[in-house]
């Protein structure tokens, strides 16, 4: 099966690839899938007055989740938490060219977002610092 | 060196400059019918058949009578399975075979079983070898085949089989060898591993595709099969349909090169395999063989690299042609059942590559595969997040995934 460009691109120079210390202020982390499957994404973000400033990424997997999760740390940065909680995998399979067979790649990116934002707000909750201090855009 | 790199020899094979060139004839000048009687064309065909017939026969130690050809592998194992089963349902219903043997065996099983027939498959060990007791314990007076791999085609380990034949002959069961990936590349005599049916094909071993062969034993026993293709009684009545007279001979060819070359390219390939093997799993840490360390295959290599995935590899090395044992490879989105039966963990069948080292392969392709392979586990550890956790000291094995 031949992989789509922006795959191959997104493959060879992965964008924001890294990790930011969990316990760090206003970072949220999401670790999805599981090793049996073949795939674990970990998505982090790093946020500041409800923005997202940062985003990082490390994957197991195939070249179509590698490039899902690179293209979504790219989609976050500059996004407000609730901007970056409406990104669709929809949207990751139109942008990359994903066959269907791969779909399963985006919906893991999907659930990597929503899990880093669940930890940043659950992280936000307990240190009785939400992000009231910004208005939501 | 030209690129890319064909490194999956077990997958299929060029076919050697000298098959094309025996064949070549046989589409042209001599195109008869070899089961025409009649006349010179008929004759002309029939000959090169007869030859080629004669130098498979040969390299197995059969008759050239004992020879059934078939479009390939797949088909002799299913002719094997089911004729056998067919031809002898008064006798018995139960067959035994391994749970590592090819899709073309093990699905030929499940469709017998479906119409009743009891089958076993037998367990491997770590290194994918079946338990000759095993098989002892297996049999009941109801078996009438036994159905065991002679070479693993991803792993590439090879089965006592000798020591299974001996079985079945004192039991009076019939055996079956699919030798696809071993015939050609390693000596073997239907009369050594006392088997009595045995599958094999041409493009495994630099021949043309859509030509194979089932060796049906003529003399003790005399084994009878029930055919799945009726017709004008080609082929003993096993097989009918007009011979692919250019792929006959082209197999034949194919069979006499393996002979003159075996002892010379067997060494060759098997130190180009263990250079690849010492190049890549000498450089990093954490890669595993899959498969038995010395009963194998000399040009196989099949390798799991921890934490990244096999496909995400594949993708890394795209100017060599390799094939992987994880499920984004395969239709079934499952990882290798053969690497799962071996008690390979998913992680680590998702982690597999096979390597198939051939006739054409060069120590400069080797070389250059090695080095483009650590390259790419690097890149791909740097980028893993379990990479991370293992150097963090996280065991993996303790935490919670949400398995999908």
């Amino acid at each position: 099966m031949a992989y789509s460009e922006k795959v191959i691109d997104h493959y060879n120079n992965p964008r924001n690839m890294g990790s930011f210390k969990k316990e760090e202020d206003g970072v949220g982390t999401g670790i999805v899938g599981a090793p049996e499957c073949g795939d674990v994404m970990k998505l982090q973000i790093k946020v500041e007055n409800d923005t997202i400033v940062d985003a990082k990424f490390k994957t197991f997997g195939c070249g179509s989740a590698i490039a899902s999760s690179s293209l979504a740390t790219e989609w976050l940065k500059g996004k407000t938490v609730d901007q970056a909680g409406q990104i669709k995998n929809t949207e990751i399979v139109q942008e990359l060219n994903l066959p269907p067979v791969k779909i399963h790649c985006s919906v893991l990116a999907e659930d990597a977002i929503k899990a880093a934002l669940n930890d940043y707000k659950k992280k936000a909750d307990t240190e009785g610092e939400t992000a009231e201090a910004a208005t939501p855009a | 060196m030209k690129l890319p790199i064909y490194m999956d020899n077990h997958s299929t094979t060029p076919c050697d400059p000298r098959v094309v060139d025996a064949m070549l004839p046989y589409f042209t000048e001599k195109f008869g019918n070899s089961a025409s009687r009649n006349h010179s064309f008929g004759w002309e065909a029939e000959e090169g058949v007869d030859q080629a017939r004669k130098h498979i026969a040969n390299l197995i130690h059969a008759d050239a009578k004992e020879i059934v050809f078939t479009s390939g592998a797949t088909e002799s194992d299913n002719l094997a399975l089911k004729g056998v089963v067919e031809m002898y349902k008064e006798k018995g219903d139960h067959i035994i075979t391994t749970s590592t043997e090819h899709r073309a065996v093990i699905d030929a099983a499940k469709s017998l079983e479906k119409k009743g027939v009891k089958v076993t498959y037998l367990p491997v060990d770590k290194a994918g070898r079946v338990d000759p007791d095993d098989v002892r314990n297996a049999i009941t007076d109801k078996t009438i085949l036994i159905s065991i791999m002679l070479a693993n085609n991803e792993i590439g380990t090879i089965h006592p089989i000798a020591e299974i034949g001996r079985i079945a002959k004192e039991k009076g069961v019939l055996f079956h060898c699919d030798a696809t990936q071993g015939v050609g590349k390693i000596p073997v005599d239907v009369q050594e591993l006392g088997v009595d049916l045995m599958s094999f094909t041409a493009h495994k071993i630099y021949g043309p595709k859509g030509i194979g062969a089932l060796y049906v034993r003529r003399k003790a026993p005399r084994v009878r099969l029930a055919p799945m293709i009726d017709g004008g009684g080609h082929e003993r009545g096993m097989r009918s349909g007009t011979l692919p007279v250019p792929l006959v001979v082209g197999f034949g060819k194919a069979i006499e090169l393996c002979a003159q070359e075996m002892p010379e390219e067997s060494v060759r390939t098997m130190a180009l395999r263990d250079r690849l093997q010492d190049g890549i799993m000498g450089a990093m840490e954490e890669v595993y063989l899959n498969g038995h360390p010395t009963e194998r295959l000399p040009g196989n290599l099949n390798i799991s690299f921890a934490y990244v995935e096999g496909e995400a590899l594949l993708m890394g090395v795209k100017e060599i042609a390799l094939s992987s044992g994880s499920a984004c490879t395969s239709a079934t989105l499952e990882p290798s059942y053969v690497l799962r039966a071996l008690g390979v963990g998913s992680d680590l069948a998702h982690s597999s590559i096979r390597f198939g080292i051939g006739r054409f392969t060069t120590p400069e392709e080797v070389e250059y595969t090695i080095d483009r392979m650590i390259k790419a586990v690097n890149h791909l550890r740097e980028m893993s997040p379990l990479y991370e956790m293992a150097k963090e000291g996280v065991d993996l094995k303790t935490v919670q995934w949400a398995v999908h």
